[in-house]
């Protein structure tokens, strides 16, 4: 059986960028050991000689030919940004103070 | 009229007996009167849908060459992008937003003049079986509006039964064009991976995700599955080869000599007797029209549910990164001097939903270090001895069939306490997306117990989407003339307004 603490939970919505409430986090944990028990199952058959597939076409470096079409004006791209100055997208402080 | 399909729909409007704008006016009155019942729709886009249906009215009557579903409306679901129309994906995250751009499927359907009548209703993201995880409220079925019609596109189900629509589009994850028509009894295409472009719609699982055609007919799917598929340079997973020769099927329905594979596993134990009633019913209409019924094999498909509860939250975890508060939707918290991190922490926690933040979480840990080829690592395995059976078995058969779901549509609010129970009911539509190839979902009749819709799978190997429709034709062929009349005749009447 395995099985999430909290704390465990806690930071993997710190890794996903989650902000939860501790209701929440203790929720999730009681949640993921029944999840977990489930989805571990794949364990019982995927043995060492079987090949993995990540998708269910064998697609190898997909080009098109490197034509100039139009794209959107940055009106467009800029519509739907909660915030915006001088054309470009405002965004909260990313790096530390000073 | 909003009862007939949309062949029919078609040939009046060829005919001069109505016009699209008449045409469309009928069913936005519809949606107007059921849909506070119903609740199929999250945005209703009532001049815009007018406006096009006059412009497509213009060029009939200037004697253009019109496309087969020309000013027929549609049923768009909210996980697809049209320019300047809400897209909310049913979550919080993106409420308001209005993309610059159209998907690639919006596309299609305006060049074939398709009237696009709004959004519908969906699992937010696209992660549910009911439509009960939509941050705006559950669509009800119109077969019993106290049940589920099915997710993650139950918006797209209910709005044909409830006759809002003829056409609808949907996508399919793990079943969510297929479930939803099987409980709404209606008709489900998840083509083969590749065949409709994804660009434009929002993605959950990229190597799963795949969008489909909805509708009251399989002639009417087929109509749909045409004007929307075909190669897109926008989509480097969109296959490169022609479309599925898909509407010469349906109307062909000769089904003399193919082979149909019943797969063993996707019976018997689990799945309501009603649901084995009409798929055995099914099997014998199809052996009275030619065909031969075989037994097929597939050991893996057991471990196909416990495999796609880890890719599919795995790739979610990675693609719902983009929802950061930074360039589009939501932001919370934007106060002076808080940070990009603390931002992102606050709206994606009002933004997102439980199952939504479940499965971002349970992605998140099957792709961290030291668990990774335990669970993601090992399910990639299972995906490959799934798509293992699918081959052994179409060496024996042409399609492969199935009941679409082991029950009926539960009530609303049944399972929703209840992950693992919720997840179950996509036990028998998930292994086609894990092998990439197509699915068909189309109604078998209503089960004696409860008088619900039943749904019948066909599943078919890759581009070789034609065999679902010749078997679907041909079964919905079999069971009209045994009914007398379609299945929707069937429906409750709803109140409206």
């Amino acid at each position: 059986m395995t099985s999430l603490s909290r704390d465990d939970v806690a930071n993997l919505a710190r890794l996903a960028r989650i902000e939860m409430s501790d209701e929440e986090l203790v929720n999730l944990s009681n949640e993921f050991t029944v999840i977990l028990d489930a989805v571990a199952r794949v364990q019982e058959v995927a043995g060492a000689d079987v090949e993995p597939t990540s998708h269910p076409l064998p697609l190898r470096n997909v080009f098109r030919p490197d034509v100039v079409v139009a794209s959107l004006t940055p009106e467009e791209a800029l519509s739907g940004a909660p915030a915006q100055e001088e054309s470009r997208f405002r965004v909260p402080q990313i790096l530390g103070e000073e | 009229m909003i009862r007939n399909s949309a062949a029919e729909m078609a040939a009046k409007l060829n005919a001069g007996d109505i016009t699209s704008v008449e045409l469309t006016q009928l069913h936005l009155d519809r949606i107007a009167s059921v849909d506070t019942d119903v609740h199929a729709f999250l945005y209703v886009n009532n001049e815009g849908a007018l406006a096009q249906a006059a412009e497509v009215d213009a060029k009939r009557a200037a004697g253009e060459k019109m496309s087969p579903l020309a000013g027929v409306p549609l049923a768009l679901k909210d996980v697809m992008t049209q320019k300047g129309v809400p897209t909310t994906c049913g979550s919080k995250i993106l409420e308001g937003w209005r993309p610059p751009y159209d998907s690639t499927v919006v596309t299609n359907l305006k060049n074939n003049d398709i009237v696009i009548l709004g959004k519908t209703n969906m699992d937010e993201f696209a992660m549910g079986s009911s439509t009960e995880n939509s941050a705006y409220g559950p669509t009800h079925n119109p077969w019993d509006l106290s049940r589920i019609p099915g997710g993650s596109g139950g918006g797209s189900s209910a709005a044909l039964a409830a006759f809002e629509a003829p056409l609808a589009i949907g996508t399919d994850t793990g079943g969510s064009i297929r479930q939803p028509a099987a409980v709404t009894g209606t008709v489900g295409v998840k083509p083969t991976y590749g065949g409709v472009s994804r660009f434009g719609l929002v993605a959950f699982s990229s190597s799963l995700d795949q969008a489909g055609p909805c509708a009251r007919t399989v002639l009417d799917a087929a109509l749909l599955h045409e004007a929307i598929a075909g190669h897109d340079p926008k989509d480097s997973t969109s296959i490169n080869a022609p479309v599925p020769q898909v509407v010469a099927a349906a109307k062909s329905g000769d089904v003399k000599g193919m082979k149909i594979g019943v797969v063993k596993e996707l019976n018997g134990d689990g799945y309501q007797s009603g649901v084995r009633t009409r798929f055995e019913e099914s099997l014998e209409l199809l052996a009275a029209a030619g065909a031969e019924i075989v037994e097929v094999s597939a050991p893996n498909f057991e471990y196909a549910l416990a495999a796609y509860y880890l890719i599919a939250p795995s790739e979610c975890s990675s693609n719902l990164a983009r929802f950061d508060a930074m360039r589009y939707g939501l932001r919370v918290g934007d106060i002076d001097g808080a940070s990009a991190e603390s931002v992102m922490n606050l709206t994606r926690e009002v933004g997102f939903g439980r199952e939504v933040k479940r499965r971002i979480i349970l992605g998140t840990y099957a792709l961290s270090s030291g668990y990774y080829d335990a669970y993601y690592g090992s399910a990639q395995k299972v995906r490959t001895l799934i798509t293992q059976d699918f081959n052994k078995a179409f060496e024996k058969c042409d399609v492969m069939v199935s009941p679409t779901c082991p029950t009926t549509a539960f009530k609303i609010g049944e399972k929703s306490n209840d992950p693992i129970a919720m997840y179950l009911n996509d036990i028998a539509t998930i292994p086609v997306n894990m092998a990439g190839i197509g699915g068909m979902s189309l109604p078998a009749g209503l089960a004696p117990e409860d008088s619900l819709p039943v749904g019948f799978q066909i599943m078919a190997p890759a581009m070789k989407d034609e065999r679902m429709y010749l078997v679907g034709a041909a079964l919905e062929a079999a069971l009209l003339s045994k009914w007398g009349a379609p299945l929707l005749s069937q429906i409750p009447a709803l109140a409206g307004k």
